[in-house]
């Protein structure tokens, strides 16, 4: 068991944003977390991260619960690719994903093979090594979202988080992004909001609304019409082309 | 990728070599004007006497006028310069705010307040230097600020909004002070004084400056990576494994007590803690491990330049060092205004 969470519970003022959320995660599979707007992904992502502690439950990797472990240690196996991190400082592409390397460093040590090799993989993981002396200012939504994740890649987590990571990105990069994410046999946790994607490309998925769980299982087993209607109110038709293949279908 | 290293590694190498020989040219030139003008050689064999490696014939009035005032005076102006550059620097990353500056955190209302409370209403009994009040009164608006902003813990904004409530109520009580008790005279010293100044500053207070710099250049370098770490945010620098609490108290305090040591012995001398930062990233790129020690070169440098025309505009009279900075700083921080507008 790679990553575990009991009975996390997390709030804003009076207002519970993560409500009694506990989840499993096997060693290098993936999962989906779905959910409307507002569903508490986003802030579940924080609290399995470390980044925010919760009021109450807790977050454990290989049994060892994250509250105990160093910020730096945490960081050398979890990385988290937020929805909206953005800068005003001039940064190059190549000094980005070099920031993946900050908690595998000391303060004053030089930069060795070790980081030079994570760097140049990340960059071609996410295909953007034609880019590394591109600054910042000038990518497009769907290349700074590439760097970010180059960034964390870079950190060499055990376990990597992504927060829509396929936001701003061409149908193509969406794909690419999804099977890398699939390939990389990390373990991952991705919210998302493309139902298809989520049955393509997660092992198993997890609904949140309004902070509760709804649903937790294989996609073929939380996908029903059922949920899609109570959930996200959409109603909807499946096609099952062969037993592996899942398509939604939207209605009008 | 290698020569696109290198290449930054040779810019930041010809920037310090660059920066340190104009440093020492500018110190010379500093010392050599005044009423007393002494020519630059004369200097130079003052000070290689004053270290027993050269026994030149100076009149024992030039070698003192060079030693113990101008010299000294010099040598302040160059490490108030770098350590207002290196804070800027600090403050600007750590606020991610392209418009913060050494006194973003109420340091400079904070030691007026102190030093009007020495000057005019005599707190102490005489017991207190202007310096230590202004020194007390910095340290007490940073408290101020770091009690109203959770200890940094209410992200940027918030400090940003303590710095300037803190200084708004700082310079409130400053003004009162001066318009209820203050007689004219005593209103004009403190103007002065608040302008900026590096008339009486010797030895000692260089001795105390370059203790606490060196003490603060350290604790800052060794944070550099983790000020990098914080170009997308809190969240961000957390997530690489930067303990963004202790770090962010960590590094106002050492900012604050620099900027307090610096605003007691010479005023607040604004704008150098802005712009320099702005210029030397712009020259070598946004990583602080080169950031931080290029400010301080340039800072220098900037500082000593500033004092030499402060002295040389008007004869017989210096104009206060502050305005020097700010008619030069004014320019660069329009340009900046200019640059960052949002794109069209």
């Amino acid at each position: 068991m790679s990553i575990r969470a009991e009975n996390l519970v997390w709030r804003v003022g009076r207002k519970t944003i993560v409500d009694n959320v506990s989840l499993r995660v096997e060693q290098g599979s993936v999962l989906g977390l779905l959910g409307p707007n507002g569903s508490g992904k986003s802030s579940l992502l924080r609290l399995l991260s470390g980044l925010r502690r919760p009021a109450s439950g807790r977050v454990t990797l290989d049994d060892a619960d994250i509250a105990h472990m160093g910020r730096r240690h945490l960081a050398r196996r979890v990385a988290l690719v937020q929805q909206h991190a953005a800068t005003d400082v001039n940064v190059t592409v190549e000094e980005v994903v070099r920031l993946g390397r900050t908690p595998h460093r000391g303060p004053l040590a030089a930069w060795t093979p070790a980081d030079t090799l994570a760097v140049e993989t990340a960059l071609q993981q996410v295909d953007m090594v034609e880019f590394r002396g591109e600054r910042w200012q000038s990518l497009s939504g769907g290349e700074r979202q590439r760097v970010h994740i180059a960034r964390a890649l870079a950190q060499q987590p055990h376990e990597l988080f992504l927060d829509e990571p396929t936001n701003h990105l061409d149908i193509q990069h969406q794909l690419e992004l999804m099977r890398l994410i699939a390939r990389l046999g990390l373990t991952s946790i991705v919210a998302l909001h493309d139902l298809n994607h989520a049955a393509m490309f997660c092992d198993r998925l997890l609904v949140l609304d309004r902070g509760r769980v709804v649903a937790d299982g294989t996609p073929a087993e939380v996908l029903t019409p059922e949920l899609l209607s109570g959930v996200f109110r959409v109603e909807c038709d499946f096609h099952r082309p062969d037993e592996q293949t899942l398509h939604i279908l939207f209605r009008k | 990728m290698r020569i696109a290293l290198s290449r930054a590694t040779a810019r930041f190498a010809l920037l310090l070599l660059a920066s340190l020989a104009v440093l020492v040219l500018a110190v010379a030139t500093a010392v050599g004007i005044g009423e007393m003008r002494i020519p630059l050689r004369t200097v130079a064999l003052a000070v290689t006497n004053q270290f027993g490696w050269t026994s030149a014939d100076i009149s024992r009035i030039q070698a003192s006028v060079i030693w113990d005032l101008r010299l000294s005076r010099a040598l302040v102006a160059a490490l108030c310069g770098a350590g207002l550059a290196m804070c800027g620097a600090i403050l600007q990353s750590l606020l991610r705010n392209a418009l913060a500056e050494p006194y973003v955190l109420g340091i400079s209302a904070g030691a007026s307040t102190g030093a009007v409370a020495v000057i005019i209403l005599g707190v102490g009994a005489g017991a207190v230097s202007l310096s230590m009040g202004a020194f007390a009164g910095a340290l007490a608006a940073f408290v101020f600020v770091a009690v109203l902003s959770g200890g940094g813990r209410g992200g940027a904004d918030r400090t940003i909004l303590s710095g300037v409530a803190a200084a708004q109520l700082f310079n409130a009580l400053t003004a009162y002070v001066v318009t209820t008790s203050g007689n004219a005279q005593q209103a004009r010293d403190v103007m002065f004084w608040l302008l900026g100044s590096f008339g009486g500053v010797r030895w000692p207070e260089f001795q105390l400056l370059a203790v606490v710099l060196v003490f603060g250049l350290a604790v800052c370098v060794w944070h550099a990576r983790a000020l990098d770490a914080f170009t997308f945010g809190d969240d961000a620098a957390a997530s690489l494994g930067i303990a963004v609490e202790r770090v962010r108290v960590i590094l106002f305090a050492v900012t604050a007590v620099i900027t307090a040591t610096i605003v007691s012995m010479v005023g607040s001398i604004g704008f150098v803690g802005l712009v320099v930062p702005h210029a030397v990233r712009f020259l070598i790129g946004p990583g602080h491990m080169r950031l931080l020690p290029a400010c301080m070169m340039v800072g220098a440098v900037f500082m000593v330049l500033a004092d030499i025309v402060s002295r040389s505009v008007m004869a017989q009279q210096t104009l206060p060092i502050g305005i020097v900075t700010a008619l030069v700083g004014v320019p660069c921080f329009s340009l900046i205004l200019y640059r960052a507008r949002p794109a069209a």
